[in-house]
């Protein structure tokens, strides 16, 4: 049973098409990532799922309710992290979450939160002093205050150093672990690959494909590559006869094979009958950038 | 209400957390009241006047630059920052309505402009012997409207403007207007008399609360005119407001 179900979802401002034709269903209890270039549609999908923009055409039902119709109750079961969304610089960091969780029936208490986050030696820091990760913390703890069924992340760890990205990422994981259902916008390929459990890629307002990070990359860039150096000399035909095989290359004295499939089974079993020892032995596998590449044809801003 | 009401909690706590801006809104008019004041021959009566001292002459004008200061640079200043930080936006996804820190704004504001208000007053009074207003209705009238006018034209620029430098660009100018036909720069004596009458309509109606001051009723004209341009500005403000 899908917990947010976007079809065919239409939204345009002015003479631009933001989203043209994008239809996703979020199962309960998963990490679903929302993937595509800049000014692909994938902020303008997570607002009208969070009902602060009206679509032009289509539908979205949450939790089996209206975005728009139902919006106090949904406000209350979906916590949001907004792209780029600050506070006012003298407020601390415990008055923030203070001040927002009075406004939910079921909040989670402030206190506990602060330390889940690691913000537990800020609380009485104010939002100016705090750094780019803290910050970032304290937006997402903000979105999980009320106790969320669901929470939309936007754009998670951009502007965050690398530490800092997977501790958040880290903290992401607890948060599906508690019952969370996360739809998380990203950019990063990294990010999505570690975290999401589905992805859709969104390429000028159309959903390109949708599936988990490992099924998007078997699928649209299938390619493997092994590198060694083998003990003995090869005859190519020894492997370009396996049906694994797409082509062999010699630069010096190692060789790479690319092919599909049980590539590495295949090519070790092959040189293990002919005694042949493969030293530095190397697998390459396309990561979701290829496939993400593959599909909309940019590269992932990195 | 139970969110405007911590709202306006959380925000009357980083107001009072700004405190030079703070002590400029309410203190500023009261310096320089007590500055002029320190001058003996502004404080003897003077036919220019009518037998008035400067000093009571001029008190109204200073009200104008507390009115000025809060309505039409801090007010909009402030909610333009909120809109452009994404705070509003925030706001807006949760069970709490923007509208709430709007409302918590305008309290402050309008907190701000009578602590301002009752300390020149007060101060007025204590120190320099200016009578209270001799027409306590007619100038908490003129007070009301001439707050009103100036609050819906600091909306009215918060609604119009994009971003925070927009909005300042903006209330920049209207202040330096606000403040000169309110009498702040020149005391209106000195003004062609053409400016002067221009000041008594152009917000707060500096006119009506001086001859509320000394005692004669405002004129219903002048009233009228501040009620206008506040309903106006108001109507226009609500109408083309954005939270992001």
């Amino acid at each position: 049973m899908p917990v947010i179900e976007v079809t065919h979802l239409k939204k345009r401002y002015g003479d631009l098409v933001a989203v043209d034709d994008v239809s996703l269903a979020v199962e309960a209890g998963e990490i679903f990532g929302v993937l595509g270039p800049n000014g692909a549609g994938k902020t303008t999908t997570v607002e009208c799922v969070a009902g602060l923009r009206v679509p032009d055409g289509g539908g979205v039902s949450v939790l089996g309710l209206d975005p728009r119709r139902d919006a106090a109750q949904l406000r209350q079961r979906v916590g949001v992290q907004l792209q780029e969304s600050q506070l006012p610089d003298r407020l601390r960091v415990a008055e923030a979450l203070e001040l927002y969780a009075s406004f939910y029936r079921n909040p989670a208490d402030p206190a506990e939160l602060i330390d889940k986050l690691g913000l537990g030696d800020k609380r009485n820091t104010a939002y100016k002093k705090l750094s780019g990760g803290q910050k970032q913390r304290l937006s997402i703890a903000l979105a999980l205050v009320g106790n969320p069924e669901i929470a939309i992340l936007d754009e998670l760890t951009t502007g965050l150093d690398p530490q800092a990205r997977r501790d958040t990422w880290g903290l992401i994981e607890q948060v599906r672990d508690s019952g969370v259902t996360i739809v998380l916008v990203t950019h990063f390929m990294e990010e999505a690959e570690r975290l999401c459990d589905r992805v859709a890629v969104i390429d000028r307002g159309r959903v390109v494909a949708l599936d988990s990070p490992a099924g998007l990359v078997s699928t649209v860039a299938p390619e493997q590559r092994i590198r060694f150096r083998p003990s003995a000399p090869v005859d190519d035909r020894l492997l370009t006869d396996l049906p694994e095989v797409s082509g062999v290359q010699r630069t010096g004295s190692q060789v790479v094979v690319t092919g599909t499939g049980e590539l590495l089974h295949a090519v070790t079993s092959v040189l293990a009958r002919h005694q042949i020892v493969a030293a530095d032995l190397r697998l390459e596998q396309s990561t979701l950038d290829d496939a993400f590449v593959e599909l909309t044809g940019h590269r992932p801003a990195n | 209400m139970h969110a405007f009401r911590n709202i306006l909690r959380t925000e009357a706590r980083l107001y009072l957390r700004d405190l030079p801006t703070l002590l400029t809104t309410i203190g500023l008019p009261t310096v320089i009241l007590v500055v002029l004041g320190l001058v003996p021959s502004l404080r003897k009566p003077d036919p220019t006047f009518d037998g008035q001292t400067f000093v009571s002459y001029f008190a109204p004008s200073l009200l104008v630059v507390t009115l000025a200061m809060v309505g039409v640079n801090t007010l909009p200043s402030v909610l333009a920052t909120y809109r452009e930080r994404g705070v509003l936006r925030r706001l807006a996804t949760t069970p709490a309505h923007p509208a709430a820190l709007l409302a918590a704004q305008l309290v402050l504001a309008l907190a701000g402009i009578l602590a301002s208000a009752l300390l020149l007053i007060l101060v007025a009074r204590l120190a320099f012997g200016v009578p209270f207003p001799r027409h306590p209705l007619g100038f908490t009238l003129a007070f009301i409207l001439g707050t009103a006018a100036l609050l819906s034209l600091g909306l009215l620029v918060a609604a119009v403007a994009r971003t925070t430098k927009a909005a300042q660009a903006l209330a920049v100018p209207l202040f330096l207007v606000t403040m000169f036909f309110g009498g702040v720069y020149l005391p209106r004596f000195l003004l062609p008399d053409v400016v002067a009458r221009i000041g008594d309509y152009t917000p707060p109606g500096v006119q009506a609360l001086l001859d509320a001051w000394t005692g004669t009723s405002p004129q219903p004209l002048h009233l009228a005119i501040m009620a206008v341009i506040a309903v106006a500005a108001g109507v226009g403000a609500a109408r083309l407001f954005r939270w992001e």
